[in-house]
């Protein structure tokens, strides 16, 4: 945390090194619209009515103290919540211009256009080559020099082709815990999903693997709409173009990143980034 | 509360004497197992050492004068009140007395081959030169001496020259013997084979009405060709039955009575008194080899046990393919896709109280239902042309693979369940996050992962499998197997086979054996075989077991 206690902000934006400046949500296209998303678990209310438009192509960051629901809203955007049996969805997510939870939904195809990063690594115990492989086959690609070329791609991507070249056929469990992260990204973006969703994806990583990430968040947002859920409002504040704060089930706010970091318009907000709670 | 006791209280807190009591449990087991297996070892691999043939002077129980010779066997220390009740005379002895026990051999002569003497009554004993042991295909063992060798009823070598005009011929009538066998058990049984499947296809032809001029001009004519195979094998046995029969031996025992032994009823001769240590180990691994590559002969108490460890293993194998699909899919069943609740609870504890039932109820069941049922209805479907001789309703080595594949299913069951539950949910959601479907995430991910806990599972099954007798007895298991279930006739492998098993051959050796002397020692090598046998079917799935856990490392 920044120890300025002068300042009102806990985040000096202008210290980042890096402009938001100019962004609006109006102007932006719209990648997921959520549309009064109410979640429950069993008798549990975990999201009482989100409302967003996360903009296509940027990084948006979900913040808030934990158990605030934001991991929850954004495992409702793969459907990641069916495999919990006690969990019922009502409202509306819609990807694509069609509604995730409608009844006639392939969740199959879903989850391969809506990739997903967890927040410990999660290689297969496969080699380097098949976990990246792993989505392609799934596809019933079998054609090696197509396989080849998209985990080249596909790691260069993830910027490890250069570390993990030369040992393709390795086990993936072999790597570093930040190597390790980038294969699993290097395993989602190697089917060309629209959106990659990370959930926490540097909180098992050391500093340096954890800046590498946001190296490789800023460049991906060029090709992928990128949700991320963080509980370090540091880094929500260096990767991400909007920000949205969450707190006990609702969205308090969501708005360009340098807005909610430096002129929130929530008392509830500033109590969070400035540290006083959470 | 005094000092020593707050000792004696902080010694029993700090958890020592548990650890104590641990260790002693552990080495006393361990104790009991190798002490079990260095006994059974040191009984079963006894039997095979040529031990020297001694003569004896030895004064009967009713004080007659005989010679007896033999190897000795075994010693015990008798009370000498027992002798004196069973009418021994034997004045001026104290404490106890050794009784040793010998093989004696020459069935045809004496009827038993084997006999007990006392100590004192033992006057002489020599190692006599010249002893020969002529190991038969019956009547067991001959021990004597070699008096003349006789080549179509003429003496051709007499005394000292015997031995060397012994080795040529007893090789050249083994020879002929393993044509012989070769003929009367591969050809001939081939030809049998065909004939069987000959009549076969014209009975099943009669039941669909289907046979017609054509049909039995066909069938006359294949077996017309095979019944001239048979012609010519024969007269070719006749002629080498003739060969075989030309030589024999005239042996005379040691209380001078005079045999006449045909070289095609030896086995094998050896002069025991004048083999060095060299050549009794010799000896000895080539008996060993002959008890693990050998069929039985003389109701399994001489010769080898090959068929036996054959239908061991191959029933095993034939189990572990059986019980694998359906422990895994029942496992996968329960912990993936059945919803957890009182039935699923309900059918686990089911399962778990299937692994206590006695393993009889398992071999009632299995006659009952797989060989009277299934079998029976089997027959009745596809192999009709074949009754009223059963095929498949009669026990036999699927049936028993079946059995034993119900009777360790619950093991299977519960550890393959169990690796299932320890495959991490964030490796199951990463797979469905790239859009793998649940089977997917199954087939790919998780059950590779869960494969060392199913292997896990298959060893104790093979262990407890391997062992198994009593169900066998009513589903498959044979004393003596007139063929192998694995041959070379078309297709191979014959599952409706009855097939002999290690375990149900040493109840048989051990306790219906007409010559329960000769069959101890054999008993104990079984053993010592099955034991073995378990001991490197569990290394085989353990060493995979590895290599799988080497491959999906995570867990």
């Amino acid at each position: 945390m920044n120890e300025n206690k002068a300042k009102t902000h806990a985040i000096d934006m202008s210290a980042l090194g890096r402009s938001n400046a100019g962004l609006s949500l109006e102007n932006e296209a719209v990648a997921i619209s959520v549309d009064g998303l109410k979640l429950f678990y069993g008798d549990k209310q975990a999201l009482n009515g989100v409302d967003m438009k996360i903009p296509k192509h940027r990084v948006t960051a979900f913040i808030g103290p934990s158990g605030c629901g934001k991991s929850t809203l954004l495992r409702c955007f793969n459907r990641m919540n069916d495999l919990i049996d006690s969990c019922r969805v009502e409202g509306g997510v819609t990807i694509d211009g069609e509604n995730i939870y409608g009844k006639a939904v392939d969740v199959v195809d879903l989850r391969r256009r809506v990739g997903m990063v967890f927040q410990k690594p999660n290689p297969f115990p496969k080699s380097i080559y098949e976990n990246v492989a792993y989505g392609l086959r799934l596809q019933g690609i079998k054609d090696r020099r197509v396989l080849d070329e998209v985990i080249e791609r596909s790691l260069k991507g993830a910027a490890l082709w250069d570390e993990v070249k030369d040992r393709l056929s390795d086990s993936g469990m072999g790597l570093s815990g930040g190597q390790q992260q980038r294969l699993v990204i290097a395993r989602a973006i190697a089917v060309e999903p629209h959106v990659l969703l990370l959930d926490e994806p540097a909180s098992a990583l050391d500093p340096i693997s954890t800046l590498k990430l946001e190296e490789l968040i800023y460049e991906l947002k060029e090709k992928y709409t990128i949700v991320i859920v963080t509980h370090n409002m540091q880094q929500a504040a260096r990767v991400s173009d909007y920000t949205a704060f969450m707190f006990m089930g609702d969205q308090i706010e969501f708005s360009d990143t340098d807005t909610l970091f430096t002129n929130p318009r929530e008392k509830r907000t500033e109590d969070y980034i400035t540290g006083r709670y959470g | 509360m005094s000092v020593n006791n707050n000792a004696k209280i902080g010694w029993f807190r700090s958890g020592t004497p548990w650890v104590w009591m641990s260790a002693g449990a552990v080495s006393i087991s361990l104790v009991m197992v190798f002490g079990l297996l260095i006994l059974i070892a040191a009984r079963g691999l006894g039997y095979f050492w040529p031990s020297d043939v001694i003569a004896m002077d030895y004064i009967e129980r009713d004080g007659t004068e005989i010679r007896v010779m033999g190897e000795q066997r075994e010693t015990a220390f008798v009370p000498l009140e027992r002798l004196l009740e069973a009418g021994f005379k034997l004045e001026g002895h104290q404490g106890d007395v050794a009784r040793h026990l010998l093989k004696i051999g020459n069935r045809d002569l004496y009827g038993i081959d084997f006999r007990s003497v006392i100590e004192p009554g033992i006057t002489s004993r020599t190692i006599p030169d010249r002893v020969i042991v002529i190991e038969r295909h019956e009547w067991g063992n001959f021990y004597g001496f070699l008096d003349e060798v006789k080549e179509a009823g003429k003496v051709v070598a007499v005394r000292d020259a015997t031995h060397a005009a012994l080795t040529p011929r007893l090789e050249r009538t083994q020879r002929l013997h393993d044509e012989i066998k070769h003929i009367e058990k591969i050809e001939i049984g081939a030809i049998n084979y065909q004939l069987e499947r000959l009549r076969l296809k014209q009975r099943k032809l009669e039941l669909n009405n289907e046979f017609d001029a054509q049909h039995e001009q066909a069938i006359a004519a294949e077996r017309a060709e095979e019944e001239k195979r048979y012609q010519v094998l024969q007269k070719k046995l006749m002629d080498l039955y003739e060969q075989m029969n030309r030589d024999s031996l005239s042996v005379v025992s040691i209380e001078g009575r005079q045999v006449e032994v045909n070289l095609a009823k030896v086995v094998r001769v050896f002069y025991p008194n004048e083999m060095g240590n060299g050549d009794k180990l010799q000896h000895y691994f080539m008996k060993v080899w002959e008890f693990l590559s050998d069929e039985p002969r003389e109701a399994n108490t001489e010769g080898g046990i090959f068929p036996a460890i054959f239908g061991t293993v191959l029933m095993v194998i034939l189990m572990a393919i059986l019980v694998t699909p359906f422990g895994v899919v029942a496992a996968i069943y329960l912990r993936e896709y059945a919803k957890q609740g009182l039935v699923t609870r309900v059918i686990r504890i089911a399962v778990n109280n299937l692994a206590g039932v006695p393993s009889v109820v398992y071999g009632v069941f299995g006659l009952g239902f797989f060989v009277y049922f299934l079998g029976g209805n089997i027959d009745a479907l596809f192999f009709p042309e074949a009754g009223p001789a059963p095929t498949f309703g009669t026990p036999g080595i699927l049936w028993s693979s079946l059995t034993l594949a119900i009777l360790t299913l619950p093991v299977v069951i519960v550890a393959t369940e169990e690796g299932l539950s320890r495959i991490p949910l964030a490796i199951r959601e990463g797979s469905l996050a790239l859009g793998a479907t649940k089977a997917e995430t199954l087939w790919r991910i998780v059950i590779p992962m869960a494969s060392p806990a199913l292997m896990t599972g298959l060893i104790l099954a093979v262990a407890r499998a391997a062992g198994e007798v009593a169900p066998l007895m009513l589903v498959g298991v044979v004393k003596l197997a007139p063929s192998m279930p694995l041959d070379g006739n078309f297709p191979f492998l014959h599952l409706d086979r009855k097939f002999m098993h290690l375990g149900f051959h040493i109840y048989d050796v051990g306790f219906q054996s007409p010559n329960v002397e000769a069959a101890r020692p054999l008993v104990y090598a079984t053993a010592l075989l099955l034991v073995l046998v378990i001991i490197i079917l569990n290394l085989a799935a353990i060493y995979i077991r590895n290599r799988l856990r080497a491959k999906y490392q995570s867990i």
